[in-house]
């Protein structure tokens, strides 16, 4: 006899963070395979990442805030009804109704329906140019209108998390900024007194106009009813032309209402501690959701928390301790480059707290401790050095006696005995977006064979939420690591048992200038190999001077600064002449136009501002740069681990937006750097003003014009793992803008690895950032003065690689295609026409040879068949 | 096949072509630790070496993964004593006693990746 079994069929409501992570919780549950699940989305897009919704100004796409990873819905047969909201549910007939009409059936319900931006009610509230900061669309709304003609005013109502975070967005897109605070000061509900004093400050030096204990009491409009100024409750009037509301956010509960589902009398569907409503058949989870303990939770992780319980309990799974019954509320942050954090009893509301406290207004560096009776670390605020947080949130949560004095734990780095992840006790938790306890990420490592962050995170879900203990992961990963007995080996290379950095500073201090005398004194022995070669090479072009292809460092040179140019697929090379900034005459452009067209080149224009000619042979390249160095050209270095471009924008010279020379700035730059080697390629930008058209923040240091100066950003790249730069100083004046970057990047070239970029190296670098800012802008190792030496000595030695060439028959000998056939062209170096130019013939096409005699005619006649 | 006949800096370099051995070039024009390119005088190209210690080899010019003529501008080194030369375009690294390739047995084109190698001698006195 067989029983026929329906599936039972689940409803959530809701597809935001909280609801994915449900649905994620729910299909791994083994009771799952019963239920048919349909879920009900509001906006038009499936889950994303709401927590980094400011991201989406700086570049992240929608698509990269993605939640929902490919495949999944489809995988378990749900049903994502998008652009479809629930808009009333029946419990007796148990069934819900969606605005397209749909009448859905339920065996259960699930409402993750979030919360929605409370608006205060003030006179014009709703006219145009006010917005809300909640979704995707929101933001798409606020860049269109900061950017239209007109707009250069705005005012953020609210100086919370996300108040903040909004002012940092309007600044970025260039507009003149306000945040206006009801509460005494900024963060009030996270951080305390001292550190929102301290939090002002640094808010205020990056320009945005803090107005705390200040009401809003009308929007005011012009006659085309757009927004014009703000009321204040002092008095004043505030001018302004885009306002954004963040004050807060409240449970959208109406649903649960409207079906007589009990609600806290603030708002909340009130829930169990299993987060099911009255109704035994209705669950509520996240923003929406009134808790046991009385709380609403605005965050991320409680919301997950929530998500796990309901669908374990849905699912049969619930045990005790998966009840839901509170949650942590710490927060970190970086707000406009400050760093911010609060966890646990920030506030010594705890009987009997009390403070140690550790505060540098000069350096801006405030961090409160809040120590119980029993001498437990109950919970903190740090601002300006967030650090520790990482460390110090799980002991605040582990409730046990420190083992270490408080006061340690708030000083500076290098001013306290170490305290690493090794004074965690397993039960810390140092995930807690998704709950991962140290022993949890330990058992990873010694039980599973994780052996790396990535896989620690695939294997434990660990660091992949906030991200915020990523550093920790770390660093418990390496202590196990070694704690297993595996050494990470460093070395360079078969050849060499050191890295890079090691080897740079045996070259520096030991005074090498060969590679030999470096491999007979401190390496392995045998020959070096194409890892070590090139990378020593490097090393001494920095330390030892000279021309790149003089003597012994000839030998080591990558084959592309082997020619001084760059190989392509069919060997034939491409030349690229440095043009700074991006700026060149027109006679330059009709001489560089001659060259290309008498020796039948190629020609592109480059992402970095150059023109590359390709489809040289090697013999062609001395009389190619015979008659570039004639016309005033230099190498643009474009084959070398070196400074390529320092791209520009126009300007304030010539642009209606600039508020600096970006193209004076840039050329300036880009020949102060020039021929600079260093373990990768360094690209630079400068942009006039904060439009970025020069796209700065994507390159390994990247100038931004403020009306007071130059903001200083690095460790920026595109690439396959593109990052956006990070403000290492702001409004800085020229002369201190240089010094900056000399000693930056003599940093980075002296400590990096091999073929490392400033990106890895600057998350790689132990102290991060800050270490980085500490050393360059503060001296803290005593080296500065020795960065600038040896940067003032490459500029007083630079010499263009191309002209001293073609000055030394020695040095010319080499651009040969056969040693015992001087001037006869290498046969396999063919071109096609495409386009009305050439590119190399495949294998199966009967490609032309570009033969010198060519040189002899006006141009390698192309037809386009 | 290397065969060196002295290890002073002067000299020809010469490759055992069909069956004649035909000259390169002077010794001391090649760069210790890097390579030229040569026509053989079956109209071959050759890529020809001279490592630190100055041992000179000579194999096929022909990258067998990209295809272009390239191997003469490759980095010399070794590699568990073997001494090596890495193409320039995607480094595979090739042993130059026997033209092996150290990192893949075949070329893209399903042909075993194997350069020729030609046996090499350097001559005194007689530039022929």
């Amino acid at each position: 006899m067989t029983t026929e079994h329906r599936p039972r069929d689940l409803v959530l409501v809701g597809h935001g963070m909280v609801g994915q992570r449900f649905l994620e919780a729910f299909v791994e549950q083994p009771g799952a395979a019963g239920w048919r699940i349909t879920v009900l989305a509001e906006e038009p897009r499936a889950a994303y990442d709401r927590v980094h919704l400011t991201s989406w100004f700086s570049g992240t796409s929608a698509e990269e805030l993605s939640l929902t990873p490919a495949g999944f819905l489809a995988e378990h047969g749900i049903d994502l009804r998008l652009a479809d909201p629930a808009v009333a549910i029946d419990r007796a007939a148990r069934t819900v109704g969606c605005a397209s009409g749909t009448v859905l059936h339920y065996d259960a319900l699930v409402l993750a329906t979030g919360s929605y931006p409370f608006v205060p009610p003030v006179p014009g509230h709703d006219a145009a140019g006010c917005h809300v900061y909640r979704t995707i669309e929101d933001l798409e709304r606020i860049r269109a209108e900061a950017q239209s003609d007109g707009t250069t005013i705005g005012v953020v109502v609210g100086g919370g998390l996300l108040g903040l975070e909004a002012a940092g967005a309007l600044t970025a897109l260039g507009l003149q900024t306000h945040v206006v605070e009801f509460a005494p000061r900024l963060m009030a509900i996270q951080i305390d007194e001292g550190g929102g004093q301290l939090l002002r400050r640094k808010i205020e030096d990056l320009g945005v106009n803090v107005h705390t204990g200040a009401g809003t009491q009308a929007i005011l409009t012009g006659e085309d009813g757009r927004v014009r100024a703000m009321g204040l409750s002092d008095g004043r009037e505030l001018p302004a032309d885009l306002v954004v509301f963040s004050a807060g956010v409240r449970p959208r509960d109406q649903l649960a209402r409207d079906c007589d589902l009990p609600v806290g009398e603030r708002g909340g569907i009130v829930v169990d501690e299993r987060c099911r409503t009255r109704d035994p058949h209705v669950y509520a989870i996240g923003e929406c959701a009134l808790a046991v303990d009385g709380k609403v939770y605005g965050l991320v992780a409680p919301g997950y928390a929530m998500a796990e319980t309901a669908a374990r309990s849905l699912a049969g799974e619930l045990r005790d301790e998966h009840h839901f019954t509170g949650a942590d509320t710490s927060t970190k942050l970086k707000l406009l480059g400050v760093d911010v954090a609060s966890f646990g009893d920030a506030h010594g509301a705890t009987e009997g707290a009390v403070d140690v406290l550790y505060s540098d207004s000069r350096s801006g560096v405030y961090k409160k401790l809040v120590i119980g009776g029993d001498g437990q670390l109950l919970g903190g605020v740090l601002v300006g050095d967030t650090e520790s947080y990482g460390l110090l949130r799980p002991l605040a949560i582990g409730g046990k006696p420190l083992t270490t004095a408080p006061g340690h734990l708030v000083l500076p780095a290098g001013l306290a005995p170490a305290s690493g992840p090794v004074a965690l006790p397993d039960e810390a938790i140092v995930c807690s977006c998704h709950n991962v306890t140290k022993g949890e990420i330990r058992a990873a490592v010694a039980e599973q064979g994780c052996a790396t962050v990535p896989e620690v995170k695939k294997c434990t879900k660990a660091g992949t939420g906030c991200g915020s203990c990523v550093k920790l992961l770390g660093a418990i990963v390496a202590d196990e690591l070694a704690a297993g007995g595996v050494t990470v080996d460093n070395s360079l290379c078969e050849h060499f048992g050191q890295t890079r950095s090691e080897l740079y500073e045996i070259v520096r201090v030991a005074g090498i200038t060969g590679f030999s005398e470096l491999l007979d004194r401190y390496g392995r022995g045998g020959e070096g190999c194409d890892l070590c070669k090139p990378a020593v090479a490097s090393i001494l072009a920095g330390l030892a001077g000279g021309h790149i292809l003089d003597g012994e460092q000839g030998a080591l040179q990558d084959t592309n600064d082997h020619f001084l140019a760059n190989l392509q697929r069919n060997g034939s090379y491409s030349v690229v002449p440095r043009i700074p900034g991006g700026e060149i005459t027109p006679q330059g452009l009709i001489t560089i136009g001659e060259i290309a067209r008498d020796h039948g080149l190629y020609t592109k224009i480059t992402g970095g501002q150059r023109i590359d000619l390709f489809g040289a042979t090697v013999d062609q390249l001395p009389r190619i740069w015979r008659r570039l160095v004639d016309a005033g050209f230099e190498s643009g270095h474009a084959y070398g681990k070196s400074l390529r471009t320092v791209k520009s924008c126009v300007g304030q010279t010539w642009c209606r937006y600039g508020v600096q020379d970006s193209v004076g700035l840039a050329i300036e730059l880009e020949l102060r750097y020039r021929g600079l080697r260093s373990p990768h390629k360094l690209k630079a930008a400068v942009s006039g003003c904060a439009r970025e058209c020069a796209e700065a923040q994507g390159k390994d240091f990247g100038v931004i014009a403020t009306s007071a100066g130059w903001n200083l950003y690095v460790g920026g790249n595109g690439g396959m793992t593109p990052r956006h730069a990070d403000l290492l100083a702001a409004d800085l004046d020229k002369e201190t803008l240089l010094r900056t970057i000399d000693r930056f990047l003599m940093f980075y070239i002296r400590t990096a690895d091999r073929l490392e970029r400033t990106s890895v190296w600057l998350e790689r670098i132990e102290g991060g950032l800050d270490h980085v800012r500490q050393v360059v802008l503060e001296d803290s190792l005593g080296i500065c003065g020795e960065l600038d030496s040896l940067i003032d000595r490459h500029i007083a030695c630079y010499q263009d690689e191309w002209a001293a060439v073609l000055a030394d028959p020695d040095r010319l000998r080499r651009f040969t295609s056969f040693v015992n056939a001087p001037g006869a062209p290498d046969p396999t170096v063919t071109f096609v026409p495409e386009r009305d130019q050439i590119r190399p013939a495949r294998p199966d096409e009967d490609g032309r040879v570009l033969t010198p005699a060519l040189i002899a005619g006006p141009h390698l006649e192309v037809h386009s068949a | 096949m290397t065969e060196t006949t002295g290890m002073t800096d002067t000299g020809t370099v010469e490759i055992l072509d069909g069956r004649e051995w035909t000259r390169i070039c002077d010794y001391e024009q090649l760069t210790p630790g890097r390579g030229v390119a040569a026509l053989s005088a079956e109209g071959q190209q050759v890529a020809v070496f001279r490592d630190r210690s100055g041992a000179v080899y000579a194999v096929d010019n022909r990258d067998p993964f990209s295809g272009a003529y390239v191997l003469s501008r490759g980095i010399l080194g070794s590699r568990a004593g073997v001494p090596t030369v890495s193409s320039p375009m995607y480094k595979q690294v090739f042993d130059l006693r026997d033209g092996r390739c150290l990192d893949e047995e075949t070329a893209p084109d399903g042909r075993p990746a194997v350069l020729r190698v030609w046996p090499v001698r350097i001559a005194q006195g007689s530039a022929s």
